[in-house]
């Protein structure tokens, strides 16, 4: 009986070997970035937005506190979007006659909500609340960047599963002291983990088997 | 050429062979497509979004079911919801109890409250003229306003104010008062300096001698050009604001001798840096 394969098929069975994993590697990396990609997260992906309000200029300029609007953080799963009454708190003089904000004069008068898109959307399997994270040392500008140089708000980290688990695994990294939660401009000190470490025991902070539970997030 | 001629020879029979021991036949392929096929169809009917966007509302989502479109709901009206019924009237209005209905608090509104609003009105509908409102605010909010003080407001705090409730005070007022009437209260807030109407400083001797229900009153229900804070503030966070802005007159009042004399030594450069501020206004 004669040979049923040429002798070059000797060459592609090993390559084909090595091509095959190749393969499979690459497939898989692709998807990886794939998923990973600001196409699929939406993060770094400017949003419009109806009346053109800049973070950069009523928090960065201004120094007005994150609290001053998003009054629910602290208390609540929501941080609060302001009522347009807010806006008119100042806007009544400042800018009253200006045509970019003829949106908020006009909801402020037929008491219509502003109808905001929403920049940060986590799938709705996900249990998340804003007042444990800032009330436990996790500052905004940890999850929201820093939103005081922000002229349109972005989203400024993926929202992965595996993102929010960096955190939970290692709080001690991201944790900041109370007075600095709402500074967006705040980096890590050197000594951040010893800092992180001494504040994850006075803000009493889960033990990294609870924050990493399923039911943490999953409920 | 003999080489591709055996070649040809070699691979013909190598086809022959695999088309002998197909294991599939032509009834099993067809199957096996159909699979696949099937497996595709399910595949892309289970990329549906229905876990990530699950039918309920979240905060603030739009409603496409009740006629207004907000999916939060207020309570019905003439409800009180369970925890808030505000039986300490005192705390609530900042109001002596012969205010009588003074305990419902929100609808109780004084005059210059209404006159707050109708300014944002203005500003509304108009914009050329608020300008003018603002102004006319202006003139309003100097002496005349002292005489309209509420008499019922309270001149003593609802609870105790601890070292603990000036802290949050301090706090309180710096993310929601600050802005317009500045950290030390002349108001020289950031706002003001981008064209609000100045507020009054506290350390008027009108604002030294009122009543700590006042602040209260100013910051729950509004007063001249300053908007209502109400829906912002929670109760008790209005209470150590008015406690911090006793202290804020407080320490535009001090003199040497109230610093412990320990402490002392470290006068010279705080109290150089209080003067500037001061001498700004």
């Amino acid at each position: 009986m004669p040979q049923i394969f040429h002798r070059s098929a000797n060459v592609i069975s090993k390559a084909s070997i090595v091509g095959g994993a190749l393969l499979v590697a690459i497939v898989l990396l692709t998807i990886g970035a794939l998923d990973r990609s600001s196409y699929n997260t939406g993060a770094w992906v400017d949003v419009e937005q109806p009346v053109q309000f800049s973070h950069k200029h009523h928090s960065g300029d201004d120094g007005i506190d994150c609290r001053y609007c998003h009054t629910s953080v602290e208390y609540s799963n929501s941080a609060g979007m302001p009522p347009t009454k807010t806006c008119m708190n100042c806007h009544s003089q400042i800018w009253a006659d200006s045509p970019y904000l003829e949106p908020v004069r006009e909801s402020y008068k037929t008491n219509k909500p502003i109808e905001w898109a929403r920049v940060h959307d986590l799938p709705d399997f996900v249990y998340f609340n804003h007042s444990i994270h800032v009330n436990k040392g996790v500052g905004c500008s940890t999850c929201h960047g820093n939103v005081a140089e922000m002229p349109l708000v972005y989203q400024a980290v993926s929202l992965k599963m595996e993102w929010c688990l960096q955190c939970h695994r290692q709080p001690e990294l991201y944790l900041r002291p109370k007075d600095q939660i709402y500074n967006t401009a705040w980096v890590a000190p050197p000594d951040q983990l010893e800092q992180g470490r001494r504040l994850k025991v006075e803000n009493h902070v889960a033990s990294k088997e609870q924050l990493t539970s399923c039911s943490t997030c999953h409920r | 050429m003999l080489t591709t001629k055996v070649d040809k020879v070699e691979t013909r029979r190598v086809s022959r062979a695999t088309k002998d021991f197909r294991f599939m036949r032509e009834s099993h392929a067809r199957a096996f497509v159909l699979f696949v096929a099937l497996l595709c169809v399910l595949f892309i009917a289970g990329c549906r979004r229905d876990m990530q966007d699950q039918p309920r509302y979240e905060a603030y989502e739009k409603s496409e079911f009740f006629a207004d479109g907000l999916a939060s709901r207020k309570p019905p009206p003439n409800t009180v919801p369970r925890g808030y019924l505000r039986e300490d009237g005192q705390l609530y209005t900042g109001k002596n109890a012969a205010a009588g209905g003074a305990a419902s608090g929100g609808n109780q509104r004084n005059a210059p409250n209404a006159s707050a609003s109708q300014n944002a009105a203005n500003a509304a509908s108009g914009g050329q003229q608020q300008q003018q409102g603002g102004a006319g605010g202006n003139s309003a909010s100097g002496g005349a306003q002292a005489s309209q003080s509420d008499p019922l407001n309270v001149d003593a705090f609802p609870f105790p104010v601890t070292m603990e409730v000036l802290v949050r005070g301090k706090e309180r007022y710096n993310i929601f008062c600050s802005m317009c009437h500045g950290a030390t209260g002349y108001g020289d807030g950031m706002v003001v300096r981008r064209g609000y109407k100045k507020p009054p400083s506290y350390h008027e001797d009108r604002l030294r001698q009122e009543r700590v229900g006042h602040f209260f009153d100013v910051i729950t229900n509004g007063w001249g050009s300053m908007p209502n804070y109400a829906p912002q503030i929670p109760v008790r966070d209005r209470w150590a604001i008015a406690a911090y802005i006793r202290a804020l007159q407080a320490s535009q009042q001090g003199t040497p001798t109230d610093v412990p004399a320990d402490k002392r030594n470290q006068l010279e450069g705080g109290n150089a840096e209080h003067q500037g501020g001061g001498e700004g206004h």
